[in-house]
């Protein structure tokens, strides 16, 4: 049951997460509970007075799903880093996959790690979030 | 144009609980089931003190200090036009609920792209629990996108 570093083989695909649409309750609930109170996610008045159409979703709630795609593969005491860059904007009504691919496998610090490639994409194929992660096996 | 004095500003030393219930918030907002992350006796039966803090929290407890976004006008940032540009989390120990955690935040460096189009300003975060130990690293790229 526990992953071990000789099963797993460079390029091998992670299983994916397939998200609900984003609404406007995911994002509030989101705020809430992450702390994250920046109106940009959550006012549409404040929104529009910064000449955006509307609010739109918290880079760290994707990244937050990334968190579980990752521990849904190891035990998150096996979690070394994980590193993201925000590459778009995740809108309302967008459907997010998160997928992860095996780049590389090393020894560091006394540990057989591997690093992952994590992205999220939309049901357009538009990717939002490229990143990667380090995970001890 | 974010003045580039404030490379090494240091914020004031935030402490912060980390308690269960928002703990089980978090993981009902983002969808997470996973039985250690709501279920105490599940997580103790993991191996942890209590339920672990899931991966990108420590962002959201760092924002748990007065003000969180008040440093923004400080520096002469404008909160209407800034994106998270990157996000970074190195893990050194677990954190749990009933831990007491200590984020240590400076400014670490400020630059632009574009001719000043788009401005970056580099935040960093050393977390440690109340046993001292070193928690985790944050880092955060925030982009000002100007005219």
């Amino acid at each position: 049951m526990t992953l071990s570093y000789d099963d797993v083989s460079v390029g091998q695909t992670l299983s994916e997460l397939k998200l609900p649409a984003i609404n406007r309750t995911t994002l509030a609930l989101f705020a809430g509970a992450s702390g994250d109170h920046n109106p940009i996610h959550i006012d549409i008045d404040f929104a529009r007075k910064a000449g955006l159409p509307d609010v739109f979703a918290h880079g760290m709630l994707s990244m937050a799903w990334l968190g579980r795609l990752l521990t849904n593969w190891v035990p998150q005491t096996q979690l070394r880093e994980i590193n993201a860059r925000f590459a778009g904007i995740t809108h309302l009504g967008h459907v997010m996959t998160c997928s992860a691919r095996v780049l590389e496998k090393f020894e560091k610090d006394g540990e057989r790690r591997v690093k992952v490639e994590i992205q999220t994409a939309n049901q357009y194929g538009e990717v939002k979030i490229l990143g990667d992660a380090v995970i001890a096996l | 144009m974010i003045d580039k004095c404030h490379i090494g500003k240091t914020f004031p030393t935030h402490s912060v609980a980390v308690e269960a219930g928002r703990l089980r918030f978090f993981a009902t907002a983002i969808g997470e089931t996973g039985a250690i992350y709501s279920d105490e006796a599940a997580a103790q039966a993991a191996g942890y003190r209590s339920l672990p803090v899931p991966p990108t929290f420590l962002f959201g407890l760092e924002m748990e200090r007065p003000d969180p976004l008040g440093w923004l006008n400080e520096v002469g940032m404008n909160l209407a036009r800034i994106l998270h540009g990157e996000q970074g989390f190195v893990y050194h120990h677990p954190a749990c609920a009933g831990d007491v955690l200590t984020f240590e935040t400076h400014i670490s460096d400020i630059y632009d792209k574009k001719n000043g189009a788009l401005e970056f300003v580099v935040k960093q975060s050393r977390v440690t629990n109340q046993l001292g130990e070193h928690v985790a690293d944050l880092k955060t790229v925030l982009v000002q996108r100007n005219g």
